[in-house]
Parts: structure tokens; sequence; C-alpha cells
């Protein structure tokens, strides 16, 4: 059935809109159905900052596998858990701060990345495209890479879950405890950089951290366990997705920002709602 | 394991930061049934002791030894749930491990809290906490239970009844206990063995006799509180020295030290 799908949006692009914002809609809500429970994790831990150092080495690794000849996605993967590496080894000392050290990382990645693209051909390279995503362009490639790869990072994220969550809570308790013999830690960065690799499609480099944490705020309300915020930050995801796209079809406005400033509306609707639940008590 | 068997030792272990130290030539040891406390002033290293033994921190020297295969529940000492995190009593019980939910109904009741299981632990007040914070760490069986400062932000009555606990759960389940407290008075009544800890091991040894040792009064006495930095090494108490207690603490200093080795 999503190979049907897939078909028409190489073949009928133009000709078929409805068609298209059904394809941009079931791409959306194969990103949202990643970044939920793995933007949970970006909030718990803190890690916003993180989110942007990834978004901004992506940027690198598009730039670098360009012109390598490698496909932009494995660069931006590539480059992320290289990132993300490097960002665990450097907190081994204890001198600089890991917000200082994510900004080192960030910028130079940025900077690097900016610096091969002056380079490149400029008729070639979509420099817009990567910096806010453009999920109706959508093509069989990103079908794929957003729900195999999808599919991939939620099994792996299943099979570390438990620990993962220990791990947040209280680090050293987890460790102690014990309970698994793999390196979640590890594990969990290069979910990420595969997630901001998938999500970049859909928001581009600029916005891939506001998808990924907006809709976990606005959840928090919603929610008693790990479990429940993750599926109720799906759920906000999915609406984000599907009323951003309507709205940028509706208006002509571009996709990614629209869906992001969709969850932000759903945000400050998940504050309104918690202030009329304070005000009955 | 057989019953006396050694659950974990630290030997001469010195630990330093930067040109501070933290642990010097420390030695301790835990064995199966036996309630250990660690006691001693802010700073003196009682957590960095802690962390030692369960492996978290590297001693610089000296040896620590797990008996294999032991399994740890261990209460941190500071467990401060973010709120961004929503988490039920329940969920954060079974964080390290799943258990059925009779047994997590069985430990609740056990630590006196059973209305608890639904609550947000982001609700609950300090001593309900520790509870259950002492029921998420014994749920596993552990052979050995770590608890650092399990009575913080309780008051004396609530510490009282939480080292009670600690001690029928220590009869329950057999295994050694591990405890860093501030509560001298109310924790000696359940404590086999107690160390004194300041930087060095000051004393050691069976609680009645500890609280007699001058080095324990210098530290904790409300006259020796403020020279507390520099009181000297040299008294003559005369407790009947016990060597194999002795040995595993591991310390050398020239005076003469009481251990009282705990039934």
């Amino acid at each position: 059935m999503r190979a049907d799908m897939i078909t028409v949006t190489t073949t009928g692009i133009i000709t078929m809109p409805d068609s298209l914002i059904l394809n941009a809609v079931i791409a959306g809500l194969g990103i949202a159905l990643v970044t939920g429970p793995l933007g949970c994790f970006v909030v718990w831990r803190r890690m916003a900052y993180f989110g942007d150092t990834l978004a901004h080495a992506g940027l690198m690794g598009v730039v670098l596998g360009m012109a390598l000849g490698i496909d932009p996605t494995v660069g931006i993967i590539v480059t992320g858990v290289v990132v993300g590496l490097l960002l665990l080894g450097l907190q081994q000392q204890h001198r600089v701060a890991t917000d200082t050290l994510l900004g080192i990382l960030s910028h130079t990645a940025l900077a690097v990345g900016l610096i091969v693209v002056s380079f490149m051909d400029k008729v070639r390279f979509d420099l817009m495209g990567y910096l806010f995503g453009d999920l109706l362009a959508a093509t069989t490639t990103d079908f794929i890479w957003i729900y195999g790869g999808g599919t991939l990072v939620l099994i792996l994220l299943a099979l570390i879950w438990r620990p993962l969550i220990a791990l947040t809570v209280h680090r050293d308790m987890a460790v102690v405890e014990g309970g698994t013999r793999w390196p979640v830690g590890i594990i969990f960065m290069v979910l990420m950089a595969l997630t901001v690799a998938i999500a970049m499609k859909i928001v581009g480099i600029l916005l891939v951290t506001a998808l990924l944490i907006i809709p976990p705020a606005a959840a928090r309300r919603f929610s008693a366990s790990p479990e429940g915020m993750a599926a109720a930050t799906v759920i906000i995801s999915g609406i984000a997705v599907v009323v951003g796209i309507s709205a940028s079809f509706t208006w002509d406005t571009p996709s990614g920002p629209s869906i992001v400033a969709t969850a932000a509306l759903l945000f400050a609707l998940s504050l309104g709602a918690g202030l009329i639940v304070r005000g009955r008590h | 394991m057989t019953d006396t068997s050694v659950l974990i030792e630290v030997r001469s272990a010195f630990v330093a930061r930067g040109t501070r130290k933290i642990l010097d030539n420390v030695g301790m040891v835990v064995g199966r049934g036996e309630i250990v406390t660690l006691v001693g002033p802010n700073g003196a290293g009682k957590s960095t002791l802690v962390k030692v033994a369960l492996g978290l921190e590297h001693v610089d020297r000296g040896d620590v030894i797990r008996a294999p295969d032991i399994k740890i529940g261990y209460q941190p000492q500071k467990l401060t749930l973010d709120n961004t995190l929503p988490l039920t009593v329940r969920r954060f019980l079974t964080l390290t491990g799943t258990q059925p939910l009779a047994r997590l109904e069985e430990m609740l009741v056990e630590v006196g809290v059973p209305h608890l299981m639904n609550a947000s632990v982001h609700t609950l007040s300090g001593g309900e906490w520790q509870r259950v914070m002492l029921a998420r760490a014994v749920l596993r069986r552990p052979d050995l239970l770590v608890l650092d400062e399990p009575t913080q932000n309780v008051d004396t009555a609530g510490a009282v009844e939480i080292y009670q606990i600690i001690a029928r759960l220590r009869d329950a389940i057999g295994c050694g206990v591990l405890m860093v407290s501030h509560d001298l008075n109310v924790v000696m009544a359940a404590t086999d063995r107690v160390y004194c800890l300041n930087g060095h091991i000051c004393c050691a040894g069976h609680p009645a006799q500890v609280s007699r040792d001058q080095e324990f009064q210098k530290l904790f006495g409300p006259a020796a509180a403020a020279t507390l930095a520099i009181y000297p090494h040299n008294h003559d108490h005369s407790h009947a020295p016990d060597g194999s207690v002795a040995d595993a603490c591991g310390h050398d200093h020239s005076h003469d030290h009481g251990h009282h080795h705990h039934a």
C-alpha cells in the first residue's frame, strides 16, 4: 500500500495535490512516531542543546556526504554519531562543562559545513531545503528512510527502554543495580543521530530541536508515567503534523515551520488547560 | 555464600581530588546479615567511601573486593526527581526490574505506605519518599543493601521507625546493610558495627564501644565540634582490641584502637 503512495509521489507531484497532501501527512506521521519517544528523552535528560548540535553537525554531514558522493542522510547519521561519541569522550574530563562542549562541537560543525558549502556548486545544493526542510517534496528514498529507519529506531529504543529510563532517573543507581550489558548510552546517542537525520527531512536543520522538545513539553501535563508521556507526545506530534500540513496547503506557508508553530500552539493550549484545572481547586 | 561471608571489603583505600585527600588509608568490611553504619562530619568522605565500595569511583591506591555476582540494592543520597519526568510510585519501584504487583503491594506495606502505589512521586513528603526509595532498593532481594542517608528530611520519630524497618528487612531477606547516617543516637540502636570516618577511620566497632571512644566524642561532642578539623591523634582509651576487625579497617594509626567484634 505504501508502494502505491510512493509511486503517486514520484509521478504525480504537480497534478495530484490531494495525494501530495496525503503523502506529506504519511511521511510526517512516520516522523512523529519516532520523534515523540526520542523527544521525551531530550526533555527528560535536558538535551535540547544536544539536539541543536546534532542538527548543526547534520549540515556538515549533508555537504560532506555530497562532496564525497554518498547519500546525504548517511552523511548526517555518520557525523551525528561521531559528534555524539566525541561528546561522550570529552565529558570524561571535568574542566569544561557539557553546554560549553556542545557549543564548541555545534558551531565548529556549522562552520566547517558552511566552508565546504562555499566550495560547492550552488545550483546543485539546495541549502534552504536543508535549513527549513521540505516535506512536500518527499521522495521514495525519504519514505524508505522515514519508515525503515524509524522502525529500526523504535525497535532499538524498545530494547533499551527500561535501563534508559533508570539511567535518566539516577545514573549511579542504574549502574549499580545493572540490568543490562548493553552500552545503553552509546546506543541512545546513535538513535538520536538517526532521529535527527530523519526529522531534518520534515522541519529542516533549524527547527529539528523544536520538533523534538515542543510536543513532549505539551504532553507533560497529561501524563502520569514515562510510557504515557511518550504516547501522548506521539499523538500531539501527529496532530501538529496534520494541522500544520493542512495549514501549509491552505495558506501556502512553508510546511516545517507550520508544523512547529502548530506544536507551539498546542503547548500554549496545554498551559491554558493547566491554569483552568488549577483555578478549579 | 555462607552467613558469615564478606560481601564487600575496602582495604587501605586512598582517594584524592587534586591536592585534597578525601579518603586516607580507609578500610571497611560488610558481611552478610550485618548492619554497618558510616558516621562522620560533613565532608568526611562517607559518600565517597560508599561510591568506592560500589565501584562508582576508583581508588588511587588500595583494594576493593566485592563478592562475585553480588546483587546490590542502592538508595543514593541525592535522588531528586525532575518534574519533567512523570513517575508514579508503582513505576518508580520497577525502574531497574519488573516485579509482580502483589510483591510491590507487600513491600509498600512493609515500609508503611501501602496507600501510595498510584501516587505521583512528585507529591510525596520527605518521609514517604524515603520509605518508597527504601522499598525500591529492597524489592530485588539484594545481597547487600546500600543506603546513603536513608532518613534525610525525616523527623526523629520517623527516623526511629525507618531504622526499625531496615533491621526487620535485613532479618527477612538476610542481606548485609551499609548505611550512611547523621542520626547518631537513633542509628546506634539498629547497628552492628560503626565506622567513624573523618578522611580516615577514627574509630570502629560496636556502637556502645565507639560512643565511648574519645575520637568519637571529639568528632561529635558539642564542645569539640568547633575544633573538628585539627583534633589530636594521641588518646589512650583502653578497649579490648580485636585483630580481625582492625585488619579489616586497615588503618595504621600509631595509637591503640578499640574494636569490638559484634556477635
